[in-house]
């Protein structure tokens, strides 16, 4: 069975027909090419999956795409401006050292770029706490901690 | 130093493209009549496959094929082991078959069974839900203290009691002799418990043949593409190596759980040639957990033996090994040649005996992760040196100083010649980064809030590079273990590193390109770092036991002294001098003690466009390639000091403090050095709070085969680290690099469980099992109570 869904993603709009049980995750990197989500467990532990979904950290290999139908998604591609300058959070993990192998990443700067929005100023522990959904493997979150206070402190 | 050359803090030139969702892992190529694979597993720890009806998913919508053992028999052989271990009678071990696709048996939960091709995944994974398996199930041997007891199944049948080999390393007799007189002796009997790498991109691989030109291209999440040709095409598949081609492309993470070679790799390449049709399959988390090969696994008693005044007299050592149900590819050399070895630590004890039994079990295969037998050895020595200062009344950092190893080189009783070190300077550097005078006070707040508190150390050593390959080979390696590096100078003078080491997170593309852009003195933009291809790199050994710089660079080296040397010949043409004058040095070729000088770029050009040119004498081009093979191990070596406070009511341990002092020899980026450690300081302290792998002891099911069951550290796990470095360079490798990738994984386990028994020592707990969870904490609270 298929269906047909549209929504905006990284501000342009998007229809396909999909088969109903396709993940959002699915859809953004099958059928879209935006492979930049990743997926890691799809079992909705990881967060390498992580999309903003009208501004809110979702894992998007949690979810049907049709779950998704009308909303504004923003996926890693789409965080840099469009003459290619990185966002903030972008820059704070590069100058953090913030990621290895890169897997973990675009979910994990997504559920930085939430923060933003939920706290002011937060503490370390807050960070740790507030990234519970993102497994990372390679860096043992010390320096993501540290880019994501960064980031969010640049993001202003 | 340069703001960019050895020594410097360079941002990484991979991260844009990992930033900004640029980068390419296996399961983001999509190449033209895709199709997609999934494999059907066992769903029995043992068992017998009576028949396969695979009728009705043959006949499923879009299914192109289904495979079974049947169809493979006789045209793909089983996949082998890279390290052959000679027993304690000289007898070869126990090689069973490994086949890719299960021959009439399956031995382990996950094991493959048949494999599915369609033309989209969900037509391939539901086709195989129509696949009829009838098994017969067998009773399953699932742990390791079981395994060769009367009247265990056998897992094979050329080892019907389960044993591959017994092994040992050492002077037993001597070593004996020693406990004899010694005037204490510590004994511990521990389990290291079993982990999972758990990289968080699961392994994949997308296999296409080319009828064009007979020839095949792999793309794999792999550490060693060049290793996983050879293993392939020569000893599985009977394939002309020249007609495979192997791209480990961006990979995420390895943890040593890719450096093997996988039945869904060799499955798929051979498919791919039936179908004609290019053939992707990638895990999901739970197969990862099913499927990829687990760490650890080993149960040993371990015995010190000291003088009345601390020395270490000698240390006698059994360990049981789990190897799962198959041999794995460097299975076998993991709990013998990397783990006894270590055994000596930083310390000069004179006899140690080491007597390893490796047992097969009805679990998945058991190889290399991070550390590899170090983390094992270390865990040993460690725990053992810890408990003797308790027994003995002995400050934990006393005895280490007491037995440090001060003179160098260094030869260990069991086979290793440490080069360099300086053990008491990093412990010097630990005790002041950790503020060690300053415990006692927070030993007191900690108290005062009706909380324990502990202190841990961890002195540990390893042993990188792997080498040199003559006496591996001799130890039974069935591969070189050199590295090559090729270095392209392009006409216009910028250059293109190709190296055998293969990043999959460590940040070669920036270190190595640091090192080029030094030794050449261009701008690191002009250095673009190649790897995991090979079919632009000359040849490789990969990246595992923390030996891409060591090794990897050493060629990368290698390469450019050739280069150098090259172009002292064209520049003293090109400036009219002999070629005794030129010296080369910040980028410009200059006869000595002048200003006549020609810059790198100048001497490129003329390379290639040989107009004036010495051409009766030398070939135009520059264009350099190298192989190295080292002289000996590098041996990192560290000190971590732990701090911890326990809440008794629940035995919930929270890491205050932690702090990892190591000597690393010259480091080439101190913050890509900083982020190995951190991440394996977090993988280390996983194994020792978190994460546990456990079956099901009768079923053989896997009980933590999700995230779920399965605790891996996320970030409010962690505490942020305290890093330090001291330097003794490498004695042996032109960078004088040691290796940095598995050091935190391997020291910090036993600087953990001793901060907590550190902690409960008021209770007269004298160990605490790994994983320490609070219900274990807890417990040993109340059992010491009771």
């Amino acid at each position: 069975m298929s269906t047909r869904i549209s929504m905006t993603v990284n501000g342009k709009a998007v229809s396909a027909e999909v088969e109903e049980r396709t993940l959002l995750a699915a859809f953004l990197r099958e059928h879209l090419r935006l492979t930049g989500t990743h997926v890691g467990c799809d079992t909705g532990h990881c967060g390498a999956c992580t999309v903003l979904l009208d501004g809110k950290a979702v894992k998007s290999c949690n979810m049907l795409a049709a779950q998704a139908q009308g909303a504004n998604v923003t996926t890693i591609e789409g965080l840099a401006a469009a003459d290619g300058e990185m966002h903030p959070m972008q820059v704070a993990f590069k100058a953090s050292h913030g990621l290895q192998c890169g897997f973990c990443t675009p979910g994990m700067v997504l559920s930085a770029v939430e923060l933003a929005g939920k706290l002011k100023n937060p503490s370390e522990a807050q960070i740790r706490e507030a990234l519970d959904g993102n497994y990372c493997r390679c860096t043992g979150y010390h320096n993501i901690v540290k880019a994501v206070q960064t980031g969010l402190a640049n993001m202003g | 130093m340069s703001a960019t050359g050895i020594g410097a803090r360079v941002e990484r030139k991979e991260d844009r493209r990992f930033l900004t969702g640029a980068g390419q892992y296996t399961d983001d190529v999509l190449l033209p009549g895709q199709t997609y694979a999934y494999f059907l597993r066992s769903p029995h720890a043992h068992a017998k496959i009576k028949t396969i009806n695979s009728a009705a998913a043959k006949a499923a919508p879009g299914v192109l094929a289904v495979f079974t053992g049947e169809d493979i028999a006789g045209k793909v052989n089983g996949l082998p082991c890279g390290w052959l271990i000679t027993d304690v009678n000289g007898q070869p071990m126990k090689e069973p078959p490994h086949p890719v696709l299960a021959q009439g048996k399956v031995r382990h939960v996950g094991d493959q069974v048949a494999l599915v091709v369609a033309e989209t995944y969900f037509q391939a994974r539901d086709a195989a839900e129509l696949i009829e398996v009838d098994y017969e199930v067998l009773p399953a041997v699932v742990k390791a203290s079981d395994a060769d007891k009367p009247g265990q199944p056998a897992v094979h049948d050329i080892a019907p009691d389960n044993v591959s080999y017994v092994w040992a390393l050492g002077d037993k007799a001597g070593t004996d002799a020693a406990f004899a007189k010694a005037a204490h002796v510590t004994r511990l009997d521990f389990h290291n418990n079993r982990l999972i790498p758990n990289a968080i991109e699961p392994r994949a691989a997308n296999a296409s043949y080319n009828r064009a030109d007979e020839s095949y291209t792999l793309y794999v999440a792999n550490q060693n593409p060049h290793v996983e040709r050879l293993l392939m095409t020569a000893f599985v598949l009977g394939l002309p190596e020249h007609k495979v081609r192997v791209i480990a492309p961006d990979v995420g993470g390895g943890f040593g759980s890719k450096i093997f070679l996988y039945a869904e790799d060799a499955a798929l390449t051979w498919a791919s040639r039936q179908l004609c049709r290019p053939i992707k399959w990638t895990a999901d988390r739970t197969e990862a957990f099913l499927t990829d090969a687990h760490g650890r696994d080993h149960t040993t008693t371990a015995e010190l033996a000291l003088d009345q005044d601390g020395h270490f007299l000698a240390m006698r050592v059994k360990t049981r090994a789990n190897l799962g149900a198959y041999l794995s590819t460097f299975a076998s050399s993991v709990p013998t040649i990397l783990y006894a070895t270590l055994l000596a630590g930083q310390y000069k004890t004179p006899f140690i005996h080491c007597e390893v039994t490796s047992v097969f079990t009805n679990t998945a295969p058991v190889d290399a992760y991070r550390g590899a037998g170090r983390p094992e050895a270390t865990y040993v020595v460690e725990r053992l040196v810890s408990t003797a200062a308790r027994e003995l009344g002995i400050d934990q950092a006393e005895i280490r100083r007491r037995n440090f190893v001060t003179q160098f080189p260094y030869q260990t009783p069991v086979a290793l010649m440490y080069d360099t070190g300086d053990y008491n300077a990093i412990m010097n550097k630990a005790l002041q980064m950790a503020d060690v005078a300053g415990y006692a006070q927070r030993k007191t707040a900690t108290q005062a809030k009706g909380l324990l508190r502990g202190i841990g150390y961890s002195s540990y050593i390893e042993a990188c590079g792997l080498a040199p390959s003559n006496i591996a080979g001799a130890l039974g390696a069935r591969a070189g273990l050199f590295e090559a590096g090729e270095i392209r100078v392009h006409p216009t003078g910028s250059v293109t590193v190709f190296t055998g080491s293969h990043s999959h997170g460590q940040g070669h593309e920036t270190s190595f390109a640091q090192v080029v852009s030094d030794r050449l003195g261009i701008p690191i933009e002009n250095v673009d770092v190649v790897h995991g291809d090979t079919g632009r790199v000359p040849f490789g050994m990969g990246t595992y036991g923390s030996r891409s710089l060591s090794v990897g660079g050493s060629a990368i080296i290698k390469a450019l002294d050739k280069i150098i040397a090259k172009g002292k010949k064209i520049a003293a043409h090109l400036l009219e001098a002999s070629d005794a004058d030129i010296v080369f040095k910040n980028g410009a070729f200059s006869i000595e003690g002048t200003d006549k000088n020609v810059p790198f770029g100048g001497v490129a050009f003329a390379a290639y466009v040989p107009h004036n040119y010495p051409l009766d004498k030398l070939e135009p081009g520059l264009n350099e390639n190298a192989f190295y093979d080292p002289t000996n191990f590098t041996f990192p070596a560290g000190t971590y000091i732990c701090e911890i406070e326990i809440d008794p009511q629940t035995g919930q341990t929270r890491i205050d403090r932690f702090t990892a002092v190591d000597d690393f020899g010259n480091i080439v980026n101190p913050m890509l050095v900083e982020g190995q450690v951190h991440g394996g300081l977090a993988q280390g302290i996983g194994q020792a709070l978190l994460e546990e792998c456990r079956y099901d002891p009768e079923s053989g099911q896997l009980l933590s085969a999700s995230y779920s069951d399965y605790a891996m550290p996320r970030a409010d796990d962690l505490p942020s680290f305290q890093i330090g470095t001291t330097c003794t360079p490498c004695t042996h490798n032109p960078l004088g690099v040691k290796g940095c990738g598995e050091a935190g994984a391997i020291g910090s386990p036993p600087a953990v469980i001793n901060a907590i028994v550190d902690a409960l020592a008021a209770y007269g707990v004298r160990d605490v099992p790994m994983p320490a969870t609070p219900q274990r904490v807890w417990q040993a609270i109340q059992n010491a109570k009771a």
